[in-house]
Formats: structure tokens, sequence, C-alpha cells
């Protein structure tokens, strides 16, 4: 069978693709797993399960759970502010959601540490109520609250931009409260966004470092975070720890991805055509 | 309806005035302590010891390097990923091929990667012990703890950054102009040039400066390959963690105050792309068809 | 130029678009596709275009097998669907972009010269500087026109090219098509699903289904001598009755029709609203009027037959029937298939 393309160039443009995604995407991270893989299963498991790394999964993980509840609250609340409402300085409220992306992630791990370390701005405040968050569990989440933020914001936005006002409408002229039209019409057409939102979020924030670590304290089995950890093995010269560590990690990403994709293609099922 | 409110709309979900003024209040605070005060801290911590150790700081001879290392860092790492993107973009918005949908998953891959993860796989490619290391080594070529590794980190880091603004609306798109270029006696790359690109020119540039930032502020995967060496191997970022950790506060910030400036004129740009319909897939290049 | 097509065969994936299709295309004929949507007459369109690449069969130009000629140098007009107007270019960079991209060099005081004539041949003198979104749908798809006559095509090929447009703008496009082809005199295809389209336009109708020709012919041809019952209801409204063929003549209620040639047993006897009429008498088919709905130049009856079975026709604006009114359904002409 004759399979030719009309538009030219698909040699050149997935050749330079395939080239460029295998050098720069999976060589390394094909070389990290073939690294960890080197170490055998019980040296790999032992690794992997030693009660440090035990440790700091529960504080990221948990950290990470604890950033991404927030701002599943903080994050729609934001979305929809900016897009229902019409207030003054709405405008900038929406730009100031991707400082989080633009800001680099050493910048931000030390101006949150300033603002929550316990002689800053807000560690000051908080001190006189006994909470402390720099050097605390707390801050890691916090910085992870802000790199996340707008994950949640720009992927439930545009949904909610792109929301047909008839579906309101029919909603109310049936009768139905803004709570019950909230949780019955909105909210389960914004749910997909807002699942994968949530996903990248998690995702982000597992794998976050520079704005972390100025904040964590990083004491081992109690700041520490996964990162970091991988960080410390590669300064020991520990390679083999790290590469088993970094595996983890890996995995925990590539797992987030599918969970985001699929989501993603749930979101898209009500356009699927029966 | 009275003729006074004729021009009201009914209230939507949501539009009850106590609620409404609630969560814009609630999130307006929210706002300014999570993402305002640290922006704004940077500015009162670099200047908080004078305007004299500001200005020496940033022309000390280490920051001036870490500030050129990122700058060359950027130059190179952006304009490969942008002739990446163009090619990827164009490979899988204008072919059906097996495996396309698997080939964005992969190019998609860094955003999910934790930055040390990628510097760690790094080690394994070009370090010492790792597939490369020994080679190249035999033949005195240094990638790590120098400025390839460098450039080589930001641009895994960033690889996405392109080709996702460009596939959306080279999607939407759709094929017809190609085709129509294509069928009137055009070349590939005349095609490309003259009927794809103008098309995508803002969405592309959106893809540049966003790829930019992330360049420019880097820091874990090369923290990993840097070897930090000061000024040697110090790249902005990891020039303000080292001020950072050897007390010098002012200076960390006075060197952050950069990055933050470059983030708020990425803010900025990104902006007034926006306005041009960057960044936000447009339905039809031709609005809808209206009455002739 | 004459087009020739050869037992053209197109897959996509496991679906067989355009299974096999010979057709001949004199020079300067004006030929429309027609079918219903998935009868493979825009994929026929696209491989003649080299658009598509046929994966069975050839495609001659003239005495050249064009089969593998890419899309750029097979010397087609193509005027799509949607029109595909460069959105970022003005009318005028629109209709010399084909120009400047040639391997024929033309100055551009010739190229500005083309442009002039081919916007005073399709009416839009003036509106060279507009850009595509600036004009009427009508308006874009004169430019699509004239961009796609910009390079000395030797075939002209249309998709579905008043799909997207108001009633009243496709009637006067359709006619003006009709002008600009005998001015020309380009051998013209094109695809569409209206079957009245079709009709007005063409020269030849090619009508098609599931990837096969089903008929083809001048309008007279297959309107008058439609050959299969996909044809008979797909050009316009048809009444269906059962029926029984007995030596050469079909039986329906109290009508009777020739039917040579079709065997005995069973079958269909399709009548257009046209050709039915209603009387006080039999003989007939025996029916109780349920609804007249008035139009500008007739009145359309509904009526049912005591099977149940239902019929629409037309009668004269001045003739008084109504509804509830009992009679019988006559018949001056009808068409018997086989089932």
């Amino acid at each position: 069978m004759r399979r030719r393309n009309v538009l030219p160039g698909l040699p050149l443009s997935l050749g330079v693709t395939l080239f460029y995604v295998g050098l720069i995407v999976v060589l390394p991270l094909a070389a990290l797993v073939i690294k960890a893989a080197s170490l055998g299963p019980e040296d790999y498991w032992r690794i992997v399960s030693s009660s440090r790394a035990l440790a700091s999964y529960r504080v990221t993980v948990l950290s990470a759970l604890g950033a991404t509840v927030f701002n599943l609250f903080f994050g729609l609340s934001l979305a929809w502010v900016i897009t229902r409402y019409r207030f003054p300085g709405r405008r900038i409220i929406d730009a100031m959601v991707d400082l989080p992306f633009a800001l680099p992630t050493a910048v931000a791990g030390i101006a949150l540490t300033a603002l929550f370390a316990n002689n800053g701005w807000f560690g000051s405040v908080l001190e006189g109520y006994g909470i402390k968050v720099a050097y605390t569990p707390l801050g890691i989440m916090i910085a992870m609250c802000f790199t996340s933020l707008p994950f949640i914001v720009r992927t439930v936005q545009p949904v909610l931009e792109d929301l047909d006002p008839a579906l309101e409408e029919a909603a109310q002229s049936l009768g139905g409260s803004d709570w019950t039209i909230f949780t019955k019409v909105i909210l389960p057409l914004l749910a997909p966004a807002l699942l994968a939102g949530l996903s990248l979020s998690f995702a982000r924030s597992l794998g976050e470092f520079g704005a972390i670590i100025f904040i964590a304290g990083n004491q081992p089995m109690s700041t520490e975070i996964t990162a970091l950890l991988i960080f410390i093995r590669l300064e020991e010269y520990d390679y083999q720890a790290a590469a088993a560590i970094a595996s983890v990690l890996l995995l925990a990403a590539f797992t987030m991805l599918a969970v985001t994709n699929w989501l993603q293609s749930r979101a898209l099922r009500y356009t699927v055509k029966g | 309806m009275s003729a006074v409110s004729s021009h009201r709309k009914p209230p939507r979900v949501g539009d009850n005035t106590v609620f409404r003024r609630a969560l814009i209040g609630i999130v307006l605070v929210l706002v300014a302590f999570v993402i305002v005060a640290p922006l704004i801290i940077i500015g009162v911590e670099a200047f908080s010891k004078g305007w004299a150790i500001y200005r020496d700081t940033i022309l000390h001879p280490d920051t001036r390097h870490a500030i050129m290392l990122t700058v060359l860092a950027a130059l190179i790492a952006v304009p490969v990923n942008t002739a990446f993107g163009i090619a990827a973009a164009w490979a899988i918005t204008k072919f059906d091929f097996w495996g396309r949908r698997f080939l964005l998953v992969v190019i998609e891959i860094p955003f999910s990667v934790s930055p040390i993860v990628a510097g760690v796989a790094y080690l394994f490619v070009y370090g010492l012990q790792g597939l490369f290391g020994p080679v190249l080594d035999a033949y005195g070529i240094k990638i790590l703890f120098a400025v390839p590794g460098i450039i080589i980190a930001s641009m895994f880091v960033t690889a996405p950054f392109v080709v996702r603004e460009l596939i959306p609306l080279m999607q939407a798109q759709g094929r017809d102009l190609e085709e129509a270029s294509t069928s009137l006696g055009a070349s590939g790359f005349r095609t490309f040039f003259s009927v794809t690109l103008p098309n995508v020119k803002w969405a592309l540039l959106y893809g540049v400066i966003l790829c930019n930032a992330r360049v420019m502020g880097e820091f874990g995967a090369v923290s990993v390959v840097s070897g930090n060496i000061r000024g040697q191997t110090n790249t902005l970022p990891l020039h303000i963690e080292l001020l950072y950790h050897d007390y010098q506060a002012a200076g960390a910030f006075a060197s952050a105050s950069i990055l933050a400036l470059i983030a708020v004129l990425t803010i900025i740009a990104k902006v007034a792309l926006e306005r041009q319909g960057a960044g936000r897939v447009r339905k039809t290049a031709i609005p809808a068809e209206k009455t002739a | 130029m004459k087009i020739r097509l050869e037992n053209v065969v197109k897959t996509f994936d496991t679906f067989r678009a355009v299974k096999g299709v010979s057709l001949d295309i004199e020079s300067g004929e004006l030929v429309a596709l027609l079918g219903p949507s998935g009868s493979g007459k825009t994929t026929i369109l696209r491989m003649v275009a080299g658009l598509e690449y046929a994966d069975g069969g050839a495609i001659y130009f003239g005495d050249q097998d064009a089969t593998d000629i890419p899309v750029r140098d097979r010397g087609v007009g193509f005027v799509f669907q949607h029109y595909a107007l460069f959105p970022h270019m003005t009318v005028a960079q629109n209709i010399a972009f084909g120009m400047k991209v040639s391997k024929v060099k033309r100055d551009k005081a010739a190229i500005d010269a083309r442009v002039a004539d081919l916007l005073r041949l399709v009416r839009l003198d003036g509106l060279g500087d507009r850009f595509p979104a600036q004009i009427s749908g009508g308006q874009r798809q004169r430019v699509a026109l004239a961009r796609a006559l910009s390079v000395d095509p030797k075939v002209l090929l249309l998709d579905e090219p008043f799909g997207a447009l108001d009633a009243n703008v496709r009637h006067d496009l359709r006619r003006w098509l009709r002008e600009i082809h005998s001015e020309l005199g380009i051998t013209t295809i094109f695809v569409t699903h209206d079957q009245e389209e079709a009709l007005d336009l063409a020269d030849r109708v090619v009508i098609l289904k599931d990837g096969q020709i089903v008929r083809q012919g001048t309008p007279q041809q297959v309107c008058r001598d439609p050959q299969s019952a996909f044809v008979m209801k797909f050009l316009g409204d048809a009444n269906v009755l059962s029926a029984e063929v007995r030596d050469g003549r079909a039986h329906a209620g109290g009508l009777s029709v020739d039917a040579s040639g079709i065997p005995d047993g069973k079958a269909e006897l399709y009548a257009r609203p046209a050709d039915l009429d209603w009387s006080a008498q039999a003989p007939g088919i025996a029916a109780t009027i349920s609804r007249v709905l008035d139009r500008p130049d007739s009145r359309r009856v509904l009526a049912v037959t005591e099977t149940g079975e239902q019929l629409e026709f037309d009668v004269e604006p001045e003739r008084q029937v109504s509804a509830g009114e009992g009679g019988f359904v006559t018949l001056r002409r009808g068409k018997v298939f086989a089932v």
C-alpha cells in the first residue's frame, strides 16, 4: 500500500524531534533507570526503604498533599473570582497568578524564608501564637503551595470561562439554589480540569527542590525532602543510592503523569460523539 | 422589568453581594500574603543594607560572571529549544503517524520530573560513573561541572515549553492552510514561513519567553550538574544560594532582585502576548460565518 | 484537460472510503460529485488534487499518469470547503500567493496586473486591501476561487463550494460560477451533498454511495431514469408504495403501472409528490387526507391509505381539499424497483 504524505517535511521535523527527545529526555532517564537497576533487588530495596528515605517520602508526600488540598480551595476560589467577578485590580491579580511560574525557585525560597523566619514579617507574628513555620514541615508545605498554585488556577480558569451560561440559566429556571447549581452542575463540569490541575500540582510538589531547601531546615528524619536526600547522597559520592532514590521520584512522576493524562482524556469524554 | 434596570443582568450563581465581597476579600488577602509579599520582601531585603551594598553585589565580578553565564545558557538553550519545538509541533500536528500521542507524552515528561532527578540522570550519562563519561574524559571533553552541562540540563527542564504553546494552536488551525499553500505550488519551507509561522507567531513568542524565564531561573537540575564552582560554573540562581549560605543575605537578595525583575517582565510580556491571542487557543483562524 | 480515474481505491485505517471508482471527465466539462456524507466524494476530489494519494488505481491528466505527482506540481486549483484563506494576508496577497511561489518567475507588475484581472473576474474590485476576516462569506468564497485560478490550473476542484453560505447567496453564486465556467472553459469538478445544486450547475452528475458510483449522466438522464431506489430517494422527495409485479406491470392498491424488465414478485413503487394526484372517484388508492400544507406555489396534501401508508403529493393552489376528506390517490407516473 502506498502511504505518503501530502505536506512536506515529515522526515526532517520528525527526525529532529526524535533525535532531540532521545538525546535530551529519554537517554538520561534511561541511564538513571539502568543505574538504579544495576543495584540488584536486595540492595535497591535496602536503600529505598531505609528509615531516612522513608521519612523523606513521608514528609514530602504529606506536605504535598497538604499543599494540594490548600490549593484546591485557594486555587478554585482564585479562578472563580478572576473569571466571574469584575473588580478593580482583577487583571493584575490574574497576571500575578503566574508569578510562581516565572519566579525562579531559589528566589522564591529565600523570599519565603525571609518572610516566615522567626524574625520575619509573618514569622514573628505567628511566633506570638506559638506557630513555627520556617524549618518545620509547615514551611515545606508553604513553599509547595507557592510553586504549585498556578497549576490549579490555570487549568480550571479556561473551563470556567467557557462554561455555557445557558447551563446555569437552565438550572436556575428549574428552581435550583446557588449552592445546588454549584455542586450539581458547575462543579461536575469543572471536576476533570480541577482533578488534572490537582494532579499536576501534586506532581510538582513532590519534585520541588529550590523553593523548599531554604525554608525546610533539612533535618534528617523530620524536614528532609526526598529531592534533598538525593542531593545529599550525591554530595557523599554515593551515586548508587542517589540513583535508587531518584528512581523512586521518577516512578512517582510517571504515575502522576499517567493519572493526569487519564484525567485529561476523561475531561474530553463529553466531546466524544457516541 | 423597569426601564432603569433593563440593562442589568439577572444574578448568576455566586453573585450574592455578601458572598461575592467575602470571597473577593479572602482571595485578595491570600494573594497578598502568598504571592505579593514574597515579591516585595525581595526588594526590601535587597536594599536593607543600602544602595551601596546593592550596587557592590551586582557589580562584583562573581555576580557579573553568574549573570553572563545565565545569559549564555539562555542564548543557547532557548533557540535550540525553539527550533526543536517548531519541528515537533509541525510533525505532530501536520501528520498522522504511529505513536504520535505517545511522542507528545514523552515530550511533556520534563514537566513532571523533579529537576533534581533530571540532574542526577545527566550524571549517569556524562559523569565519570555514567554511560559516556569515561569516553568523554579520555578525549578531555568536559560536559559535567562545566558550562555544557548547565546548558543541557536547562534544555531538559524546558524541552516542552515551546511545543506546548504551539501544538494546541496548530492543531486547531488544521491543515487546510498548508494544503492550500502547497496546492498553489509553495515549497515546504515557503509554506512554513509564509503561511504557518505568521499565524502562530504570538504563541511561539509566548513559549519562547516562558522558556527563557525558566532557563534563567533553573536551580535544581543545574545545581546537580554545575559543580557550583564560584566564578566559573555558577549561574545566577546558584550564586544566590552561595551568597545566602555565606550569610550575605543582602547580597543574595540583591542578586535575586535581578531574577525577580526578569520574572515581572516575563509576566508583563505574557499579558501583552495574551492580548494578541497567544496562550489561548483560538477556535478558528477566521471568525465563524456571518450573513453574507 | 481530460481527466480519467481508473479503478481508484482509498482506505483510511480500516475504512474503505473509495472502493474502485472509474470515471472519465471530458475537457471543459463541469462535473458534480454528489452523494451523502461518507460516500467518498470529497476523498475522490482530494485524490484528483493530490491532497490524498490513492492506494490503488490510477488518475490520468490527459495522457499523463498523475497518480503520484505531488499536489504542488500537479497544477490544480483547489477551493477548500472553508476557503482556507490565509488570514494574515490581504485579499490581493492571497490571490498573488500562488504566483509569488511559482517556479515561473513573474515581476511585480505582472503579478499586480493579474491580481487586478482576477479581482475583476470575481467582481471584487476595490476589496484587494481587505483581510479575509473583513469580508462576507460569499466574498471569501470568490477570493478562494480567484486564488485557485491564479495559477492557471489545468483543473478546477471545489469542495462543497457553497456549503457554508446562506441560501440566497448560494443561489447567486451558483449562477455566477456557471458563468465563469463558460467564460474560462476550464475542466471543473465540484463536490456537493445538495442535489439541487448538482442538478442546477453541472453538465454531468456523478452520484456516489459508500465509495462507489451508483449513477452518472446529465441532470436529465439521472432525473428521468434514476435506475435505482437509492438514486430515486436521494434526488428528492419520493413516496414509496409496496407493490406486486405480474407480467410486466406493478400493482399497488387500485393502481397499476408499467414495470417492464422487473421480475414478478414483490417490488416498490416510487412516485414524486408531483407524480400523484387526488380524485373523488376510483380507480386509485383509497385514502383519507390527514393534513394540507399551503405553500407558495402549490398545496401539499398528506394522506393515509387504508393500509396505513403515508403519502405526500401536491395539488394546484386553487384545489379545494381539507383534512378528513376521503378519496383516491391517482398516479401520473412512477418508477418500480425490485425489492
